[in-house]
């Protein structure tokens, strides 16, 4: 390959390089096939930077104290020097917007290029969740529309009024998208887990046949159709469309933290596979400039240097551990997959049929178009990932003394391992899962959740019962929430008007009247 | 590809000003707790920055349905170094590596339980006299200043020749001289042109010779306009701007007799630190002498003056002694500004209070530029208030009193204290 001069030396940046640099990269990305949105960079300062953390990287939002409690919380740290500010921030919206942070060296600049403006860019682009579930084009508008609607609901309805209903919101955020769901593989095992319980819960059909219930609460279920006919994942879906006194522009505020959720949705789906995508790709990228002549030798070492940084795990009993990071985990299982394809073993071949030894190009594309964390974990996180990152799981039983350690980065735990880490990153699985369940239509409006407690796992009691009470000022009838264990009520929370009771054992299950 | 490149800095970087505002009203409460005890534990001369203040967390928390410890939990986690499947580790204290969702891991140490932020000086500020409406210190008017310095005032006509401004001078002169010779000027060269002709043609003598002499004529006009005329003189011109003396000297004087408690310090401490406020933002320099009496008085520095406690009589007249003794030696009034204020519960010996009146009126008040009295007593006047009223009348421009019950009348008696009536 001839070589060409170099776009630039030293480490100071200019506009006129850093848009030298884009055109270059954007002709390398495009050589791989990577399709993006228009590129809109912007450089912004420390200060700037916090910012656009507070309010999630959107360029406008609606106020809220919570986000100056973010501006704060960052700034002391960054101040104390606890956290340093992230290079770059990258919006998926059309055109994509990136911020680049003033202090970065020409080099950080033009890895920063490359991994946003067109890893991320791509990803945001391509990736079945985000062409699902988000619209780049309309975002920033609808962000706007959002500003000026609960600014006018400020003025009309007091900023008090208007707070701690995004409060309320904000408290079941977590709870107002819609899940699709991939039913896990079943294995022989989880297969017999559900018959038994299937017939234990046939048994308690029985079981409930013969007791001594009043003849007449049976006359009035067949009276009344059960609502919502059936559980609702989505609450604050529910919420909006069902809550019974809310006034219209409660409903509207309700719908524009739910429509903004749904937006970062794919976004918290795809952490792993979209950092991991945009490295392997300003690696790749930057590679392909040197190759060409592009950026000198400094200007690879300083790379080097930045990138092994960003994709450093700690191991687990390191004092700077603080979970598995999604630069190293991506970026370990994308690069893997081009090592597979173009140098398979025969471990691959026997791991990864359809992909050993194919077109990498194809294969990352194709992984990054039809996954999500979950899934792509479950796919492709190869034994030479597993072995390199040393991993193994460890199952902490409450009942008991020790934990243990269920697998490692040997051939009986590889399975184990990639189901277990994928099920790590299946949101429904991180967060209690928690329906509507029963809406009292013709006694007290009550509303019930229905917790549905899988491995014994608890609720966070204190946070729950602060949950509950937001649910009640949307609600403003009684909230019940019950627990359930292996299909029966073991425990049931009643907020009403004035605080939160705790309902356990027997009653829990009849507590309800 | 179509792409843009936007340099953002300039656009200011107060973005998120709305929500630090939405935050700090939400928890106006901790705050000025915080705020008040970080006052507290403050020198009064340190009350020009801003503080970290700390809320429990548990109050600032946003709350999620989340799992909590306990049941089944699994986990994986990377750097394997000796397990092999089956081992049995036993749990880590503190529960870490329990794994999934039982509050987020800190690297630090520490900030776990408290949410911790900066607030800015001027925050803080408002914070520390929130009940006190703090109005723009600043603005207030300083008293009347002796010293004056000349400063650059432009130019005038009339002047000491020392003064004279030769640059300024001469370039008037020029245009002056432009000026005026412009039209006769023009009227020679149009002689001068009619003549040339003339004299190619070499006929109507007259003509030529009339010309000639209305030549000569012009040119003794020109001659006559002076190069330099006295109207043309500039000089500098300097004027007297008031120079405040930059340097003040405050005294805060406080009975610490066993009357005083604690609380009536700390409201004394409120005032005096809203007086060196006000001082700091007009002087340049300013210096505190703490004086501090029971029977008798003695210079302290702020930590005593404060917080240690003394038990026993009192006899205010002391203090005022000190202080003029202090003011005699260290502080000429040529080169201080002196301001005072004295901050007691109004108890006193009986017959000292007239004394007190007495060295007020005589050697104090003469030198001062303002002396307040704060009697901190919410019950009936005492014996020092009355005799204080008796000179009150004579001095109002540099004698002020007033009654402080609770915190919330510190800044109205400040207010009032400090407010210019004018002269």
């Amino acid at each position: 390959m001839k070589k060409r001069k170099p776009i630039a030396e030293g480490s100071e940046w200019t506009l006129e390089v850093l848009e030298a640099y884009e055109t270059e990269l954007a002709r390398v990305a495009e050589s791989y096939g990577l399709d993006t949105y228009p590129n809109q960079i912007e450089i912004i300062s420390a200060e700037q930077m916090m910012d656009a953390y507070s309010s999630t990287g959107m360029p406008v939002g609606y106020h809220h104290w919570s986000f100056g409690k973010q501006f704060l919380s960052t700034k002391q740290k960054y101040r104390r020097g606890h956290i340093g500010l992230a290079y770059e921030l990258v919006i998926n919206s059309n055109p994509c917007i990136t911020y680049l942070m003033e202090e970065n060296t020409l080099t950080l600049q033009a890895l920063v290029i490359a991994h946003a403006c067109f890893g991320h860019n791509s990803f945001f682009k391509g990736n079945y969740l985000f062409k699902t579930w988000t619209d780049a084009s309309a975002i920033v508008n609808y962000l706007l529309f959002a500003k000026n609607y609960i600014a006018e609901c400020e003025e009309r309805h007091g900023v008090e009024t208007t707070e701690s209903l995004l409060d309320s919101c904000h408290a079941l955020m977590n709870y107002g998208v819609d899940r699709f769901r991939r039913p896990a593989p079943i294995s022989a095992e989880d297969e017999k887990r559900r018959q038994h319980e299937r017939e234990e819960f046939l048994q308690a059909q029985v079981n409930d046949l013969w007791r001594t219930i009043p003849k007449k609460e049976e006359a009035k279920v067949e009276e009344w159709p059960r609502f919502p006919p059936e559980p609702q994942e989505n609450l604050l879906y529910f919420i909006e469309k069902n809550s019974p006194l809310l006034e219209p522009w409660e409903r509207e505020v309700v719908r524009i933290v739910r429509k903004i959720t749904q937006y970062f949705y794919p976004q918290r789906q795809t952490k792993v596979m979209n950092e991991g995508w945009a490295t392997f790709w300003h690696y790749t990228l930057l590679h392909t400039l040197y190759d060409e002549g592009l950026v000198t030798d400094g200007f690879m070492l300083e790379f080097l240097q930045s990138h092994t940084n960003a994709i450093f795990q700690p191991t687990f009993d390191s004092p700077y551990f603080n979970g598995i990071s999604p630069y190293t985990l991506g970026y370990a299982i994308f690069s893997d997959i081009r090592r597979l394809c173009e140098q398979p073993t025969d471990e691959d071949k026997q791991f990864f049929p359809n992909f050993a030894g194919s077109d990498w190009l194809d294969t990352v594309h194709h992984a990054m178009v039809n996954y999500k964390d979950e899934s792509f974990i479950l796919q492709f996180l190869s034994p030479k990932v597993i072995r390199d990152l040393k991993l193994f799981c460890i199952l902490d039983d409450d009942n008991e003394e020790k934990i243990e350690v269920t697998a490692i980065h040997d051939d009986s735990g590889y399975q184990r391992i990639r189901e277990e880490l994928a099920e790590q990153y299946n949101l429904s699985e991180q967060e209690p899962n928690i329906q509507v369940q029963e809406v009292d239509l013709r006694g007290d409006r009550s509303i019930t959740l229905r917790h549905l407690q899988h491995d014994r796992i608890p609720l966070a009691e204190d946070d729950a019962k602060e949950v509950m009470r937001h649910l009640h000022h949307l609600w403003r009838f009684d909230v019940h929430v019950e627990i359930m264990q292996e299909e029966l009520v073991t425990t049931r929370y009643i907020c009403d008007e004035e605080f939160v009771r705790i309902v356990t054992g027997e009653k829990a299950a009849e507590a309800k009247s | 590809m179509a792409f843009l490149i936007i340099d953002r800095r300039p656009n200011g970087k107060h973005k998120g000003a709305v929500n630090r505002q939405r935050f700090l009203r939400r928890y106006r409460k901790h705050i000025k707790e915080a705020v008040s005890d970080a006052a507290n534990k403050r020198s009064i001369t340190d009350t020009d920055r801003g503080d970290q203040v700390s809320i429990p967390r548990q109050d600032v928390s946003e709350p999620q349905f989340r799992h909590g410890k306990g049941g089944r939990q699994r986990q994986t986690l990377p750097g394997n170094k000796e397990f092999v499947t089956g081992d049995k580790i036993a749990r880590p204290v503190g529960g870490a590596g329990s794994g999934g969702s039982g509050g987020e891991p800190s690297n630090t140490g520490e900030g776990m339980d408290e949410f911790i932020f900066e607030l800015t000086q001027q925050e803080f500020l408002d914070f520390m006299f929130d009940d006190l409406e703090l109005p723009n210190l600043v603005k207030k008017q300083l008293k009347d200043t002796e010293a004056y310095k000349l400063i650059r005032g432009g130019y005038t006509s009339e002047g000491i020749p020392a003064r004279l401004n030769i640059t300024k001078s001469l370039r008037g002169a020029h245009a002056r001289r432009i000026a005026l010779s412009g039209a006769i000027r023009r009227q020679i060269t149009a002689l001068q042109e009619e003549l040339e002709t003339l004299e190619e043609q070499a006929e109507s003598e007259d003509r030529v010779r009339e010309i000639k002499t209305e030549l000569d004529r012009l040119e003794r006009r020109l001659n006559q306009i002076p190069f330099l005329d006295d109207f043309d003189l500039k000089y500098n011109n300097f004027i007297q701007q008031p120079l405040p003396t930059s340097s003040a000297v405050m005294f805060c004087l406080m009975d610490v007799s066993g009357s005083m408690t604690q609380d009536i310090k700390d409201l004394a401490k409120r005032f005096f630190i809203l007086l060196h406020l006000f001082l700091k933002r007009n002087y340049h320099k300013i210096e505190i002498v703490f004086i501090r009496h029971h029977t008798a008085a003695s210079e302290v520095d702020e930590e005593d003056f404060f917080y240690s406690r003394e038990t026993g009589g009192t006899v205010v007249s002391s203090a005022l002694k000190l202080m003029e003794q202090i003011v005699r030696e260290r502080y000429p009034t040529s080169d201080w500004n002196i301001y005072a204020a004295q901050a007691s519960d109004g108890e006193n010996w009986a017959d000292d209070s007239p004394q007190c009146r007495d060295l007020l009126e005589e050697s104090i008040l003469p030198k001062v530029q303002y002396f307040a009295y704060v009697e901190i007593n919410s019950g009936e006047d005492q014996a020092l208030w009355h005799a204080y009223e008796e000179i009150l009348e004579e001095y109002s421009h540099s004698f002020a009193m007033r009654k402080v019950a609770d915190p919330s009348d510190i800044f109205p008696v400040f207010h009032d204290l400090f407010e210019r009536k004018p002269a």
